[in-house]
């Protein structure tokens, strides 16, 4: 996905654009409104993630702005006062979704997923691998002419592995990713969704391997 | 040592009972005076009849004074009570007939008015009235004194009984009084006594300025009042303030800690550096949520105290909720039930608050919830109260009461492992009570928790 990452604080800013760019993601970094306009001026997003106070003005005017206008990209807010009454406010304002700082990515990423989804813009969004169609957005696998309904973490830890075809992941590198810090798993509490996707990849090309003492690898073939 | 002062009712009872005993017996001595006098007057006018009546039998003659004494006016004197009646007639400094004893009045003016003196005679105090007459004896003018005494015990019962009615009617009118200075200390206190109801019945977080109506000597006590309610409520809202403040502060760079430290790890193949950046993206994790919180409870005293009253909708409410929550909890692949929001229940309160609890109890759902379940969220109505279930397939409670899990900062035993602040339930349970609603936590059937906030219906 294309973002556009609107933040003026630049160690928030640069630690953020880095977190999205690791998860294979585009991101242009404005820390201004005015420098937020010339980047959509020049090229279009899939999601804006747009901080409240900045430099030269308010994002929720920028936000209001941009509705007035006509122009409809998704913008989830990121705010760092949660009173809820700026959360229901910027709602109001046309903000598709918002996230407290400090946010996880996951679910950064999950709710990015749900606008886009919603929204049914998205850029660019499927895609092809041995066989298979991957549709992160509606968590759908085809598999020839099967669709295959995936769940969150089958989902999640598909696009990890697909993320790089034939490198192998570690168990805690996949943990780390698919669980949230905030809740302790068992270890072998990856294999059970490790299963759970190899049964959806039956019939393609695409398998899941297990290197022994070291992790998984998706490979195909 | 200093004694605190009376109080103000028994002041204004004291002060007034002391006016009623001395108008009490201001008034037993004049009516008793009053009567004491009309009773004399009386006996005077009947003595002074008496006397004029038998001066006027006197005849003057040849060989000396003629007396026909009119037994018809002792009749009248002794008809009014047991009284001994004395009499004397002295003409040139003899006693013609009756009591030669009996004292002379001390002006000895001829006189056809009769004159009244009070003495002592015959171990009795007597009233006489004296008259002066001038008779012709052998053609010579005698002077001629006529005297009738009489003791003054019917005057005395008389008296008696005056005073007797004087000191009931004294009594009678101090009970009078003192009944009516009790009502009237009752209703000069009243509005005191409302005023000091009014606040004293004020929830603990109730700071809104006294509006209570007042007479005019208490209103320099209510601005006072009201200003220093001000105060607190100053003191309240910038140490709010504060706290948002530092929550905004504290964030930001927070949100940078977390990204670098998850940044780190996916690029660190050391398992102890990974396992350091778990424990740095946990901690993130935990201040961020307590500096949430502690904001979100702060919302909530300060909102609780003056709360916006308001027609929300739960069930739009709880779907506007669940839908916002839905990201978060697919990550676990939790699934969110709605029901009962097909139409509208509605309460009054304050929206911010109501949302604040409700995310509590949602928030604390999933995190406790076990992956790959489902999440149920059930509004109702009674008739009197809106009831919201939130059920989990959680850990539940493990045995351990209410009490303990809604206080502040206490977290459950079996919760070590997930990240939280111990104020979500504390914050549920004040927004309930401050919304005159109730919160229960109980053990679900078949494993997890249930979490019932009532609300009254608007």
């Amino acid at each position: 996905m294309r973002f556009l990452l609107v933040e003026d604080n630049a160690d928030l800013a640069h630690s953020v654009a880095d977190r999205l760019r690791l998860d294979g993601h585009a991101v242009d970094s404005a820390g201004s409104l005015a420098e937020a306009r010339d980047c959509l001026a020049a090229a279009p997003y899939d999601l804006i993630l747009l901080d409240i106070s900045l430099p030269d003005g308010d994002g929720r005017d920028f936000l209001k702005a941009e509705r007035r206008l006509g122009r409809d990209t998704p913008i989830i807010v990121m705010t760092a006062r949660i009173e809820v009454s700026d959360r229901i406010d910027v709602l109001d304002l046309g903000a598709d979704d918002y996230v407290t700082k400090p946010f996880d990515f996951a679910e950064l990423e999950a709710r990015c997923r749900a606008v886009l989804r919603r929204r049914g813009t998205a850029l660019q969004t499927v895609q092809h691998y041995a066989g298979l169609t991957f549709n992160p957005l509606n968590a759908t696998l085809s598999v020839g002419a099967e669709l295959r309904e995936l769940r969150n973490r089958e989902l999640r830890l598909l696009e990890i592995l697909l993320a790089a075809p034939e490198r192998i992941f570690s168990k805690d590198q996949i943990c780390d990713r698919l669980f949230s810090y905030a809740e302790s798993v068992t270890d072998n509490a990856i294999e059970v969704y490790i299963g759970r996707l190899r049964k959806k990849l039956e019939g393609s090309d695409a398998r899941i391997e297990t290197v022994r003492g070291i992790g998984y690898r998706l490979t195909s073939g | 040592m200093i004694r605190a002062p009376l109080s103000l009712r028994l002041r204004l009872v004291l002060q007034l009972l002391g006016i009623a005993a001395v108008l009490a017996i201001l008034l037993y001595f004049t009516v008793r005076t009053v009567a004491e006098q009309a009773a004399e007057t009386t006996q005077d006018g009947v003595l002074g009849a008496a006397t004029l009546s038998i001066a006027e039998r006197l005849q003057g003659g040849d060989d000396g004074v003629g007396l026909d004494l009119p037994y018809e006016a002792f009749a009248i004197l002794g008809s009014i009570s047991q009284d001994r009646v004395f009499y004397r007639i002295e003409a040139s400094g003899e006693t013609l007939t009756g009591y030669s004893d009996l004292p002379m009045p001390s002006e000895t003016s001829a006189t056809v008015v009769p004159v009244f003196y009070t003495v002592q005679y015959r171990d009795a105090e007597v009233r006489v009235a004296a008259v002066a007459r001038t008779v012709l004896v052998a053609r010579l003018p005698v002077q001629v004194l006529v005297m009738v005494a009489q003791t003054r015990l019917g005057q005395d019962a008389i008296a008696q009984r005056v005073a007797n009615r004087a000191a009931a009617l004294g009594v009678g009118s101090f009970m009078l009084a003192a009944a009516l200075s009790l009502l009237t200390t009752g209703s000069v206190l009243r509005p005191i006594n409302r005023l000091a109801d009014a606040v004293g019945r004020r929830g603990p977080q109730d700071l809104r300025a006294v509006d209570h109506p007042t007479p005019a000597e208490l209103r320099p006590l209510i601005t006072a009042l009201n200003g220093f309610i001000a105060r607190l409520r100053g003191a309240l809202s910038r140490t709010e303030t504060f706290i948002a403040e530092a929550a905004h502060h504290i964030r930001t760079p927070l949100a940078t800690v977390r990204a670098r430290a998850e940044i780190a790890m996916r690029q660190s193949n050391s398992e102890e550096t990974r396992e350091t950046l778990r424990a740095v993206i946990r901690a993130v994790e935990e201040s961020s949520r307590s500096a949430g919180q502690l904001l979100d409870h702060a919302t909530v005293i300060y909102r609780s105290d003056r709360l916006v009253d308001e027609t929300v909708d739960l069930a739009s409410l709880l779907m506007g909720l669940a839908s916002a929550f839905e990201p978060t909890a697919e990550l676990k692949d939790l699934a969110i039930k709605v029901s009962g929001t097909d139409r509208p229940v509605k309460v009054q309160g304050d929206p911010p608050l109501l949302e604040s609890a409700l995310r509590n109890l949602l928030d604390n759902a999933i995190k406790y919830s076990a992956p790959e379940t489902q999440i149920d969220l059930a509004l109702s109505q009674d008739g009197v109260c809106a009831r919201i279930e939130v059920l989990d397939r959680g850990r539940g409670l493990l045995g351990q009461g209410q009490s303990r899990l809604t206080g502040r900062f206490q977290r459950g035993k079996n919760s070590t492992d997930v990240v939280g602040s111990g104020l979500g339930l504390t914050i549920v349970e004040e927004v309930a009570l401050a919304h005159g609603g109730r919160f229960e936590l109980t053990e679900r059937e078949g494993g997890g928790t249930c979490a019932r906030l009532f609300l009254p219906l608007g």
